[in-house]
């Protein structure tokens, strides 16, 4: 139990009451060690967004809780930053680049002038350096996913977590996107929760891969992803590893979005 | 647990106008409480000049609304469907839009006196305007692409616009008609006010011209309900041709 | 269409033909009335000349001044209670649920009935006036403000929550900033209510403005002068009008830029800088 930067204790979340409740999370415990970066897949609608709600503090749990540190989390902690999956309704269109990314820093006391060279170096960690006068939605896909994650990065957050952040994007932006998040994780020394619906993404980026069985969701397997690092988007997956790893999560998943477990 | 809340804060209100007149706050003279109104209001739901007055009010508005929507509604949908008739018609409606109908009274009255045509008048201008930019606003918002399909399963014009324009367009006039309806029934009490023209309006005016307060104020709730009555039921039917349009437009959040 | 002057020419015929309507409507006004006698139907080239001698002339200062004055001290109230109450009562359920039986009761009342409050209250002169407008004025602000306040997307709330903002930069820089299309919306036509109610107090009492000048017109049966007035009005109205939509687009230049890229393909949008 030592070690471990993030741990979720038996988490259970049912919507609703009486007859109509639906138990989104069944039972989930997972454990985050420091500097990890776990990834989490599972069928459709098997509540993974509820459960990084639910991780983050946005969500109170029906029973079981999550603790960074040791501490319970029941509001979102300090250093712990979220990436949400749309960028379109998660920036904020009123305000410029640079004015998203200085945002989280409003909560602190830092002064005027290192909030903005705060900003302005996450921005440039992100390759967005110039753009921090332009809104938004001037931007294209990938780059605003980038600066979503720039937002976070200026928040120096101790965990990431990420929810499907990619998904939206297109395949070129994705593998630049998966390649900035690594370099970005092992640079800052983060500890990363990602879910994904995109199994090679996540065997590419995890030290771990979590299996969620289908609702009401639990921890299916936890697979280990024994691959080197650093990951290449070329090398990593032409070995037979990465394959291997692949197809096997890829079934237990396909398993159980074919058998979808009546409720308890 | 729903019901309470609006029951309390209608009860600090009535609580409140109770005891201000009473206490000085407001000028007991002019200012009657809440129990006198009640009063006040009580003995005018036994009479006949309640029920008359609403009648002439709620003529006049049906008037005003059948004149509105018989002019604006084609207009708009013309203006909707034609580039040329929009270019050539809209200037000139942008300009007249900004007009309140409130300033025709004094012409008005040299007109039509104290007849209710002077209300139907002023409520028909103030509806029009909402109407016919709803019914606009839906025309032009018919999605290009349902047309392109009815044409490929070989519909008409007339088949077109009956089965995909009309249907799109109803949400809209469904709001435009709730908006034409609040705005007729406030400028026809106004003008029965201001004029003297028979309705509700007019027997407001002679209970403050007489300086009967409580009746005045009974008469003024009576106006308030009969507005809020409108408001509730053109927004009730509103929401009926909105509720799945209305839930197109939501953005559906992912998947939690 | 001459190819050397591509775009010149389809605005040059656009503007034209919006013309066409009201230079007819004004020639067959100017036509039929010429000869008329009756009092109620004075020719055309009376009213322009009211319209230009009294009018755009001593009555400027005289009248057209102080309903402006009344008119901007009466929005710029409500604007200020509208969206300060609205906030507070959009982003407290309980408040909410409490006030909106009330205000819709009251706001279904029209405001000119309840000018003698206003008079009890604030006695004769610019204070009932502009009284009068705030109590018109201020009921689709503040009812736009609720809505707005409510309907603001709950991922930007988590936004909010999750990077810990404190209250004020939560309402002043993500709450209101996201309602703010709706408010806007609903100022607009608190804009049209304003200049309405600014016109029927003057019209009630008092020394001066566009509506005391016209009912007087009226009393005095010089007609061309009140129908000067008239137009009068609408050229103040469309003048406002023109004001707040150009302030407008400046300020909400964010939300067309956001809509359009969101537009493209119906849903999350991919391309660089598009504009539609």
């Amino acid at each position: 139990m030592t070690g471990a930067r993030l741990a979720i204790d038996g988490l259970h979340k049912v919507y609703g009451h009486g007859p109509e409740a639906v138990t989104a999370i069944d039972e989930v415990s997972l454990e985050v060690a420091t500097g990890e970066l776990l990834c989490v897949v599972g069928p459709s609608g098997c509540g993974k967004t509820t459960l990084l709600r639910c991780v983050a503090g946005l969500l109170a749990p029906t029973s079981g809780a999550t603790r960074l540190d040791g501490e319970v989390v029941v509001a979102p902690p300090p250093g712990m930053a979220l990436v949400f999956q749309d960028y379109s309704r998660s920036l904020l269109p009123w305000m410029t680049v640079h004015a998203n990314v200085v945002l989280p820093l409003q909560a602190g006391r830092l002064p005027r002038a290192e909030r903005d060279r705060v900003a302005a170096e996450a921005l440039a960690a992100v390759g967005l350096a110039d753009q921090g006068h332009r809104h938004p939605w001037q931007l294209s896909a990938g780059m605003q996913q980038r600066v979503a994650i720039a937002r976070a990065l200026a928040y120096r957050p101790d965990v990431l977590l990420l929810d499907e952040p990619f998904a939206s994007v297109d395949a070129q932006a994705r593998a630049d996107l998966q390649d900035l998040l690594l370099e970005v994780w092992e640079r800052h020394g983060l500890t990363v929760l990602f879910v994904t619906h995109d199994i090679d993404e996540a065997v590419y980026l995890g030290d771990r891969v979590v299996v969620l069985t289908a609702s009401p969701t639990r921890v299916k397997e936890v697979v280990d992803i024994d691959l080197p690092r650093p990951r290449d988007q070329i090398e990593t997956h032409a070995r037979p590893g990465f394959a291997a790893l692949r197809n096997r999560i890829f079934a237990s998943v396909r398993t159980e979005a074919a058998h979808r477990r009546p409720a308890p | 647990m729903g019901a309470v809340g609006p029951l309390v804060g209608l009860g600090l209100v009535m609580v409140a106008f109770e005891v201000a007149p009473r206490v000085g706050i407001l000028p007991g003279s002019s200012f009657p409480t809440t129990s006198e109104v009640a009063v006040a209001l009580a003995d005018l739901v036994g009479t006949s000049d309640l029920w008359g007055a609403l009648g002439d009010t709620v003529t006049s508005w049906l008037w005003a609304m059948v004149l509105a929507s018989a002019v604006a509604v084609p207009l708009g949908l013309a203006m909707g469907s034609s580039r040329l008739v929009a270019t050539v018609v809209r200037p000139t409606v942008e300009f007249l839009r900004p007009v309140p109908s409130v300033a025709l009274v004094p012409v008005l009255v040299l007109v039509y006196g104290t007849e209710p045509s002077l209300t139907v008048a002023l409520g028909a201008v103030a509806a029009a305007f909402p109407l016919l930019f709803q019914a606009m606003y839906g025309v032009a918002d018919v999605d290009p692409v349902a047309l392109d399909m009815g044409r490929a399963y070989g519909l008409g014009r007339f088949g077109r616009a009956w089965r995909i324009t009309l249907p799109s367009c109803a949400p809209y006039l469904a709001t435009g008609v709730r908006i034409a309806a609040s705005v007729a029934l406030i400028l026809v009490v106004t003008g029965e006010y201001a004029v003297g023209v028979a309705g509700l309006g007019r027997e407001v005016f002679v209970a403050q011209s007489g300086g009967d307060y409580d009746e005045a104020y009974a008469w003024v709730v009576v106006t308030g309900l009969l507005g809020m009555a409108v408001n509730l039921a053109f927004g009730a039917l509103e929401r009926r041709y909105l509720w799945w349009h209305a839930s197109q437009r939501q953005p559906v959040a992912g998947g939690w | 269409m001459s190819p050397r002057l591509p775009r010149l020419a389809p605005r040059v015929g656009r503007a034209a033909l919006g013309l066409v309507l009201p230079v007819a409507l004004v020639g067959l006004w100017w036509w039929t009335s010429s000869n008329s006698t009756t009092y109620l139907f004075p020719p055309l080239s009376e009213v322009v000349e009211s319209l230009r001698d009294d009018w755009l002339g001593d009555r400027l200062g005289s009248d057209v001044g102080p309903s402006l004055r009344r008119f901007g001290i009466g929005f710029g109230l409500a604007a200020v209670v509208g969206i300060g109450a609205g906030t507070v009562i959009g982003l407290t359920p309980w408040l909410r649920r409490a006030s909106l039986p009330v205000v819709e009761l009251v706001r279904s009342i029209p405001a000119p009935l309840l000018f003698p409050i206003a008079l009890v209250l604030f006695g004769i002169g610019d204070g009932s006036k502009v009284a009068l407008i705030v109590l018109g004025a201020v009921w689709p602000v503040l009812l736009n403000t609720i809505d707005g306040v409510r309907g603001v997307d709950p991922q930007v709330l988590d936004v909010a929550r999750s990077f810990r903002l404190d209250a004020r930069t939560r309402i002043g820089r993500v709450v209101l900033p996201a309602a703010s299309p709706m408010i806007a919306a609903g100022l607009r036509i608190g804009l049209s209510v304003a200049l309405l109610l600014t016109v029927v107090s003057e019209m009630r009492g008092g020394t001066n403005g566009l509506g005391f000048r016209i009912r007087a017109d009226q009393r005095s049966f010089d007609t061309a002068s009140s129908y000067a007035g008239v137009i009068v009005i609408g050229l103040v109205g469309l003048a406002v009008n023109l004001v707040f939509v150009a302030v407008e687009r400046r300020v909400m230049r964010w939300h067309r830029g956001a809509r359009g890229l969101l537009d493209l393909d119906g849903g999350v949008g991919t391309a660089a800088g598009a504009r539609t």
